[in-house]
């Protein structure tokens, strides 16, 4: 009795925590797909199937071009975070160099200031080089998050390779970026299927940034483009096109955390190298 | 087939230093053990002479060509790791494959030597398989056949046994006994097991702190070693060190026992003697010492007498099966045979090399030339 007593108040917390986490989302899809005053009627079951919204969002204003935007800037910034951060990784974990400890705190620490402390610095600098309503200046301005986390999670995976592996590529005629190729970057796909991903989700839904360093809606990412939507008048918040595009949007996130989680876990759970 | 010299070899971690000016002389073909206890610097050793450590001074030969700074993969040396370190992404056939891939040997060519070694080490039903879905024994023959494949002037083992069972490791170690004897290499072998050293090797390099204590051949490592440090490294149990007083002809423990023996030393030195030579005698005879039994260990075939002398000082005896065996707490005299004794001074260099089967002039401490 008790052992069922038990399951089932795990399975109900289960099913709370499950909830909890995927009611706005379900509530943003439930939304999508009412039109005209239902909208503003709260249901929490679907009732009609009105498609009219998620075909409106591609007439109203550029969206496929705010996808295109978006897409190229998280694409962006998970290709040079990773290139970047696996070359750095490698210095980081394997050479010996004076003041390691204190770079590898300094990177982490500039994950700790709040975005909008740095907005108006990074503003200037943006606008310095020339990148101001550029998507390079996005890309740029990303990278300040996903760096930290990206070089901390690959150095820590880098330094639990055994060094032998490596030396045994040395013995087996292997140059140093042949070593990288061959040896690391096998090795460490799951690590960075995992770290590229998060990076891609947090470029993704990145708000603050591309809102104050973008102007014109040819520019503007995703997340910017919706809090931009706009109704027939000033006076109707379409919330049926905000849903649909939000809805549209989260959908390839999905896509490739189903995608990634198998190889993720596989290769995470796949052991040791000495086993 | 290569031989390798080194040179008033050194090497420095930032200000410790590991290798201290070593000179040897490694013939092609031969088996070489370095041995020596943790920290002593076998293992920098060989990664020198693999090329993955960088020379501090000094020069390494191998052939005669000079390889001091040459890069591991010009040297033609093959190495097995400890821990194995193949390759986890890569099933056992592209582990043992890779690196002559890598060198742009054409694909039938690194098939055929991939096999011909595969079967030489009869891992050929598990080149499909990955590192972690083989076993501890099965990784290391990997290990080795990725090594043979390339076939090098100069085979460097680290350790690769430390890693097996004590029964895979016996059997491994005959089949390395085999390796050698099938293939024309030099091979050199880094282990802190005194045995697989006596077993395997061709010539022993005894090291400690950075320094050779001795080379010879494993036989005369056991029956003359150089030094109090090598007598207490080879063999289990270690040789028996005794300190004593010579004097007129006898040698004169702390608290008075002697026995006569007709030596040429006189003052303090260490007496060394083996477990199996000393003998029990019951009487009270010339030249045997009193003694209590504090322990006994049986190993079926002999046992391990460990007895303590009138002056305290531990001293082990081997007892074969013949005879009745003493008993803890037993009063017993020990017979140590003049023939059987060595004596180091307080440098712990050997002093007299006189018991040591006559074998001709004293093995110098470094790049003797093998007797064979």
């Amino acid at each position: 009795m008790r052992r069922i007593a038990s399951r089932a108040g795990l399975a109900a917390a289960c099913i709370a925590l499950a909830g909890f986490l995927l009611f706005p989302l379900y509530y943003a899809v439930i939304t999508s797909l009412k039109s005209g005053s239902d909208l503003f009627r709260v249901s929490y079951w679907p009732q009609t199937a009105d498609l009219t919204s998620y075909l409106r969002i591609w007439g109203e204003q550029n969206f496929a071009l705010n996808i295109l935007n978006s897409v190229i800037v998280a694409v962006c910034v998970v290709a040079l975070s990773l290139a970047l951060s696996v070359t750095a990784a490698y210095a980081l974990s394997r050479v010996r160099f004076a003041g390691r400890k204190a770079l590898l705190f300094a990177i982490l620490a500039i994950s700790m200031f709040p975005q909008v402390a740095v907005l108006s610095g990074l503003f200037e600098v943006i606008r310095g080089l020339g990148l101001y309503n550029n998507l390079a200046g996005l890309v740029l301005s990303y990278m300040i998050f996903t760096l930290p986390f990206t070089v901390w999670v690959l150095t820590t995976f880098m330094r639990d390779l055994p060094v032998e592996l490596e030396e045994a590529a040395i013995m087996d005629n292997l140059g140093p970026l042949a070593i990288v190729r061959h040896i690391f970057l096998p090795l460490m796909a799951p690590a960075m299927a995992a770290t590229g991903l998060l990076a891609f989700i947090a470029a993704w839904n990145e708000f603050l940034f591309a809102l104050t360093f973008t102007l014109s809606n040819e520019q503007r990412t995703v997340p910017v483009a919706i809090a931009l939507i706009t109704g027939a008048s000033e006076y109707e918040l379409p919330w049926g096109n905000i849903m649909a595009a939000s809805v549209i949007v989260t959908v390839p996130l999905i896509v490739l955390v189903l995608m990634f989680q198998r190889r993720m876990v596989a290769g995470l759970t796949a052991g040791a190298v000495k086993g | 087939m290569a031989r390798v010299q080194l040179q008033n070899l050194v090497k420095r971690f930032d200000r410790t230093e590991v290798i201290r000016g070593i000179d040897l002389d490694i013939a092609a073909g031969e088996f070489t053990v370095f041995v020596g206890p943790s920290g002593c610097g076998k293992s920098t050793l060989l990664r020198l002479i693999a090329g993955l450590e960088e020379v501090t001074s000094g020069t390494i030969r191998i052939g005669e060509e000079d390889v001091t700074h040459s890069p591991p993969s010009r040297r033609g040396t093959a190495m097995v790791f400890q821990s194995y370190a193949l390759y986890p992404h890569m099933d056992a056939y592209k582990n043992i494959a890779f690196g002559l891939k890598m060198a742009g040997t054409s694909p039938e060519s690194v098939d055929q030597r991939v096999r011909r070694v595969a079967d030489m080490l009869q891992i050929g039903g598990l080149l499909e398989r990955r590192p972690r879905e083989l076993s501890g024994g099965q990784r290391q023959r990997v290990a080795i056949a990725r090594a043979i494949v390339r076939e090098p002037r100069v085979f460097l083992f680290d350790e690769p046994l430390s890693n097996l069972d004590a029964a895979l490791r016996a059997q491994t170690r005959l089949e390395i006994a085999r390796l050698h004897d099938e293939l024309p290499s030099t091979m050199i072998y880094v282990t802190h097991d005194q045995q697989e050293a006596m077993t395997l090797a061709d010539r022993i390099v005894l090291l400690n702190k950075g320094r050779i204590e001795q080379v010879g051949r494993p036989t005369e490592l056991y029956r003359k070693p150089a030094t109090r440090f090598v007598a207490e490294f080879i063999g289990l149990p270690p040789m028996n060190i005794v300190p004593v007083r010579m004097e007129a002809g006898r040698a004169m423990l702390r608290n008075g026992d002697s026995i006569a023996l007709d030596v040429p030393l006189s003052g303090a030195a260490d007496l060394g003697i083996r477990p199996e030579a000393v003998a029990l005698a019951h009487d009270d005879g010339a030249g045997a010492l009193p003694a209590r039994v504090a322990h006994v260990e049986d190993l079926g075939d002999a046992s391990f007498v460990h007895a303590s002398l009138g002056d305290g000082s531990r001293l082990v005896v081997r007892h074969g099966s013949e005879g009745a065996v003493p008993r803890k707490g037993d009063r017993i005299h020990l017979h140590l045979p003049a023939d059987r004794l060595h004596f180091f001074g307080e440098d712990g260099r050997r002093l007299l090399q006189t018991p040591a089967p006559a074998s001709g002039a004293e093995a110098k401490a470094a790049g003797a030339p093998d007797g064979r």
